[in-house]
Order: C-alpha cells, then sequence, then structure tokens
C-alpha cells in the first residue's frame, strides 16, 4: 500500500478518520451553542457520560439497540434542556469567561453524581461492541465501527448543513451566532433559536456517545472526559464562531490523535497530549481567530 | 483614605490564618489534618487570587505552577539514598543534590515563577476565552509531562520520602507570606496598574499603561506563590500528580468565586469557608456525628456541594460572598457624603 512508510495502514488510517469524524459531531455540538450563547460547554463531556450509562441501561434491561439509541438521544437531550433552563439562562449575558467557569461547575457536580449513583467501576455499555470486528474491504480490514461513525458523521454533518442553510430555524440561528441582538431586533425569538441549538448540539453528543461507547464498554463517571477537552482544544483552533471552521478543528485534533497515537511508539505517543495543547497554545497566538477562519481585524469596543 | 484605615485589609486575613492555625494547634492529630490542609489551600487560592482577581483574566495554568513547585521541593528534599529506590529514573543531577526546608521552598518559589514568566511571556498577549483556553493548555502540558517524564520526578506514583515538615506552623507561616506578598502587591502602583486594565482596558491603555506587561508581572508573581504553595503542600503529604489537576482546579477555581475573585479578603474567606465544607461532607464518607445525629454521605458529595455552592454563587452574586470588597470598619455617616450620594443617583 502506497501508506505503507512511517508503519502507517489503511485499518490506522480509517481508525484516525474515524476518531476525527466522533470528534468534528462534538466540535459542531459545541460550536452551535457557543455560535447563540457564546458560552463554551465544558459539560458537553458530561452530558456524553450520561448517555452512555443510558445505552448501559439499555443494554441491561436487555431493549434491542435502537431502542437504546432512542432512550440515549433522549436522555441526553433532556438534561442538555435542563442544563440550559437552570444555568445557561440565569447566566445569559455574562462573560464568556464566567460561563466557561460555571460549566466547569456543572461538569464536576454531574461526574460526581455519576460516580455517587454508579460507583467507580461504572456499568457496562456491550450492546454494539460486534462493531468491533472487521469488514474485509478489497483486502484490507477495517473495523465496522470506523465505516459506521465515519457514514454516521457524514450523515449528520450534512444535515446540519442543510437545516442551517435551507431552513428558518437555521437561518435564525447563523443570524443569532452573528450578532444576536440585531438578530433579535429583526425578530428573531431568542429563546427559540437557543433552544434550538441546544437540543441539536445533545442530539449530535447523543450519536457521538453510540459511536465512542463501541470502544469504550466500560462506562464511568469520566467517560468522554478527555475527549471533550481535546474537542474543545480543536473548537477553539478551527475557530468557534462558525460552524464549519470548528467542525474541522475538531476533526483535525481527532485525526491527529489517531493517527499519531497508532503510527507512533508508545514512549512517543504518551507525550502526544502536550504536543496537541502546544499546538493549540501556537494557533491562539498567532491566529486568535482560529485556523480556518478569514481574520475580520475588527476590535470589538464595549 | 488615611493609611490608618488600610491596616484591617491585610490584619483581618492575617488574624483569620492565625485563628485557623490556632484551633487546629488545640485539636487531635486527626483534626489538625484538616486544618493544615485548609490553610495550605488558602496559600494556593491566594496565588490564584494574585492573577485572576487583579487583573479579571480567567486562567486555569496555575495549579501547573503548583504541581512544577511541589515537584521541585519534593524531588530536591527526599535524601539522597533514598532516591534512588522510590525514583529509579531520575535524572543523576538530581540524585546527587539534596536542599533542606527553607531553601527547597524558595526553589520552589523561584521555579514557580521562572515558568509562569516563561508560560506568560507569549500567553499574556490572549484574554477572555482564549485566555482560559490556553492556560488550560498550559495545565494540561504540564499534567502530561510530568505523569511520564520520570527523569524530573516520580512519575504516576506518589512522592515518597520527602519530610514532612509542614506542620501548623510552616502552613500558617506560608498562609501569611502568601496573603503579605499579595496585599503587598495590590498596594504597589503596579497592582494599581494591573486593576485599572481590569476596570477599563481602553482607559488603561490610553493612560499609558501596558496591559501585557502589568499581566505578566502579576502572572509570575502568582506562579511564584504557587510554586511556594506547592512546596509546602509537597513537604505536607505525599502529593501524587493526579492530585494536582482537574480536581484541585475545580476546588480551588470554586473556593476564589465564592470567596469573592476581586479581593484578597474573598479569596483567603472563600479558602476557609469552603475547605470547611468540603472536609467536613469528606470525613462525612465514614460518618461525622452532629449533635447526635450520625451523618453518612458517599463519596463524592463533597464535590457536588462545592459545584452547586459555586454555579449558585456565579448567577445571584457573581461578586462572591465579600461582595469582593476588602475589609473595612464601618464608618460614621457624614452628612456630605449622604448628600454626595443622594445628588449621584439622581
Amino acid at each position: 500500500m502506497t501508506l505503507a512508510f512511517l508503519n502507517l495502514s489503511w485499518p490506522v488510517f480509517a481508525d484516525a478518520v474515524a476518531l476525527g469524524s466522533i470528534y468534528a459531531l462534538m466540535a459542531v455540538g459545541i460550536g452551535l451553542v457557543f455560535g447563540v450563547l457564546r458560552l463554551v460547554n465544558f459539560a458537553y463531556g458530561q452530558l456524553m457520560m450520561a448517555g452512555a450509562f443510558a445505552l448501559a441501561f439499555g443494554a441491561q434491561w436487555g431493549l434491542p439497540n435502537w431502542e437504546s439509541i432512542l432512550f440515549c438521544i433522549g436522555v441526553v437531550v433532556a438534561l442538555s434542556l435542563v442544563m440550559d433552563r437552570l444555568v445557561f439562562r440565569p447566566l445569559r449575558g455574562h462573560t464568556p469567561a464566567v460561563m466557561l467557569v460555571a460549566t466547569f461547575a456543572v461538569a464536576f457536580i454531574l461526574q460526581n453524581i455519576a460516580l455517587i449513583a454508579f460507583g467507580s467501576f461504572g456499568k457496562t455499555a456491550g450492546g454494539l461492541a460486534y462493531l468491533q470486528e472487521p469488514w474485509d474491504i478489497f483486502g484490507v480490514e477495517i473495523r465496522k465501527i470506523a465505516i459506521v461513525a465515519i457514514v454516521a458523521a457524514a450523515a449528520c454533518l450534512a444535515a446540519i448543513q442543510l437545516l442551517l442553510t435551507r431552513t428558518p430555524v437555521g437561518l435564525h440561528m447563523r443570524a443569532a451566532s452573528m450578532d444576536f441582538e440585531t438578530a433579535r431586533m429583526l425578530g428573531v425569538r431568542a429563546n427559540r433559536v437557543i433552544t434550538g441549538a441546544v437540543v441539536i448540539s445533545g442530539i449530535l453528543a447523543a450519536v457521538a456517545t453510540v459511536m465512542l461507547s463501541v470502544e469504550q464498554t466500560q462506562v464511568t463517571s469520566t467517560f468522554a472526559l478527555s475527549d471533550t477537552i481535546y474537542v474543545l482544544m480543536g473548537v477553539v483552533l478551527g475557530g468557534l464562531n462558525r460552524p464549519i471552521p470548528a467542525t474541522l478543528g475538531g476533526f483535525s485534533i481527532g485525526f491527529a490523535f489517531g493517527l499519531l497515537g497508532g503510527v507512533l511508539p508508545t514512549n512517543q505517543s504518551q507525550y502526544l497530549p502536550s504536543f496537541i495543547f502546544a499546538a493549540v497554545i501556537v494557533v491562539l497566538l498567532l491566529r486568535p481567530n482560529g485556523l480556518f477562519t478569514r481574520a475580520t481585524g475588527a476590535v470589538e469596543r464595549l | 483614605m488615611s493609611q490608618a484605615r488600610r491596616i484591617p485589609e491585610l490584619l483581618v486575613p492575617v488574624l483569620l490564618i492565625l485563628a485557623t492555625a490556632w484551633l487546629g494547634l488545640h485539636l487531635s492529630i486527626y483534626f489538625q489534618a484538616y486544618f493544615l490542609d485548609t490553610l495550605v489551600k488558602v496559600s494556593i487560592v491566594v496565588a490564584l487570587y494574585v492573577f485572576i482577581g487583579n487583573s479579571g483574566v480567567l486562567s486555569f495554568g496555575t495549579i501547573s505552577f503548583v504541581a512544577v513547585g511541589a515537584w521541585t521541593a519534593g524531588v530536591l528534599t527526599v535524601p539522597s539514598e533514598q532516591k534512588q529506590f522510590t525514583m529509579p529514573g531520575l535524572s543523576h543531577f538530581l540524585v546527587t543534590h539534596t536542599v533542606g526546608n527553607v531553601a527547597s521552598l524558595a526553589l520552589a518559589a523561584a521555579v514557580g515563577g521562572v515558568f509562569a514568566l516563561v508560560v506568560g511571556l507569549p500567553l499574556m498577549r490572549l484574554s477572555g476565552l482564549a485566555a482560559g483556553i490556553a492556560t488550560f493548555a498550559v495545565l494540561g502540558i504540564t499534567y502530561n509531562v510530568l505523569t511520564h517524564e520520570q527523569k524530573i520526578g516520580p512519575g504516576l506514583n506518589a512522592f515518597s520520602g520527602v519530610p514532612q515538615t509542614t506542620g501548623i506552623w510552616q502552613a500558617a507561616i506560608g498562609g501569611i507570606v502568601c496573603v503579605v506578598v499579595a496585599y503587598l502587591y495590590q498596594r504597589t502602583r503596579f497592582g494599581r496598574m494591573l486593576r485599572a486594565t481590569r476596570e477599563d482596558p481602553a482607559a488603561a491603555t490610553a493612560s499609558g499603561i501596558s496591559i501585557h506587561r502589568q499581566r505578566l508581572l502579576a502572572f509570575t508573581l502568582s506562579g511564584a506563590v504557587a510554586g511556594f504553595a506547592g512546596g509546602i503542600y509537597v513537604h505536607l503529604q505525599p502529593l501524587q500528580v493526579n492530585g494536582l489537576y482537574l480536581d484541585l482546579t475545580f476546588i480551588t477555581l470554586a473556593m476564589l468565586v465564592v470567596g469573592g475573585a476581586g479581593s484578597l479578603l474573598g479569596a483567603v474567606v472563600g479558602a476557609l469557608a469552603l475547605n470547611g465544607i468540603f472536609d467536613f461532607f469528606s470525613a462525612a464518607t465514614n460518618t461525622v456525628d452532629v449533635f447526635g445525629w450520625h451523618l453518612k454521605v458517599p463519596a463524592g458529595t463533597a464535590e457536588i456541594v462545592l459545584g452547586v455552592l459555586m454555579a449558585v454563587v456565579l448567577i445571584l452574586r457573581p461578586n462572591g460572598i465579600t461582595g469582593s470588597r476588602e475589609f473595612s470598619l464601618p464608618r460614621r455617616r457624614r452628612p456630605v457624603a449622604d448628600l454626595e450620594k443622594a445628588r449621584a443617583t439622581t
């Protein structure tokens, strides 16, 4: 194969694209909410953790997989709405830094509730574990989950793109993320747009949860915690403000992790997070608006 | 305001620390451990305050300076003959060099300060969300490197063999040193300039203040105080790198926010109050008696209580329980002042 240099093989490449796709979904979820609320949701990983526990319970009750997945989506969306009502709404209008700290607190609350409720060993969500098996595609063995994740992410992203560009709700959302006040004056309902963004963000979190749970069948209170941190970095790397740069940022981080993690020997790949974090710092210094955005050059006054 | 009226601003935080130490001194060893822990947390929260409070810029980086300080003081005070057993990967220089308690604390402060200076030099150009994310990245790098790098410390293992010199007096004096440094800084013109940039960056810049330089100064000082606090901490108990990452960041930020991020009094009160609450619920995981009630809570309750308090304070009282004010004695009302206030409101 052409990718044979650097120990790189097609399965590793496919896994890297799959991880990138999952991170891209999370990045869109975080980016949509940031667009309308100017809020970076550190507790996004804990939403996914709740969803993963829903999957585990589904498996325990013997539900068929699609019912477990629906249950997972329901739990995550419901929890997102509760979070929006109890925490995000009262904090609206505060600085992004204050809201980030607040979601940091929410993340710890949810994580410790899960610790109390389900113990430090957590539960098992093995309903989709069969997706770990490989498919033989032209003589290359690629795990089913890699294909499923890539297809599902592509479908979700296409749906989001259609929603944002072809529907009134999407138009309102884009208008709100450009200039919330002006959008409101022109008749965009603030609460409806925010609720819409929160719900879509929740659905994306649930889909990402289902994909991640194939690999991490043991669900504990720290499920998706480090993934969320990396995605947050990726979103900032790409540019928080717009969905497409945010998506590309999330994808790049996941792809880099998957690829370098698969290629480098352990004594180097253990420092991979440091390199990624350092890259984020460099990008923030050179392109504060993100890698994939055009600099606007305007300094916000007041 | 006359200088005499300013005395309580420093005196009250110092007295609070002394009172905590005095209480701890008169309790059993078992309870004393909680008071020691509280005093160390005061130092860390004050370090957080020096930068976040004065500049108004969010930083998640402070705990990485605490970790670096703890590593410095810890590695340098373990007796040489023990190092090759407890830290087999340690570099030759660190194996052969050992210093005493006070020197290790000074070095911890120096290393914390230098690290903060190096990191801050580029990062202090950022503010708001970007500063938060970038300092978070610094925290992530520090955690990642300290976890895996065996040449400079115990890696994932807990420190063992560090002389446990942090008794109640070292903890109290350490806390007081941090408070005094923080107070002296905020009273200098540098502290005032930084506070001016916090209130109105545009006006401060127009008055000739370099935001970057003032923030960098505070960041470096905050790093030194944090490194010092880390040194005190490692002399208290066998620290582990996992104890110097997200959990500690969250707990100390909660203390600063609940106390009131804008004042030194807020930092000290927040640390004392919240650590008291936190320790109470931590102790309650193996049953505590409250007025004859046997209270037993599951592990994790303390974090939930802290998280809820933090969220509630952020929503209802963003300036914290002290209102981000320093301590001042109640003043006799003068009619002129009332008149002026009435004029200002109309």
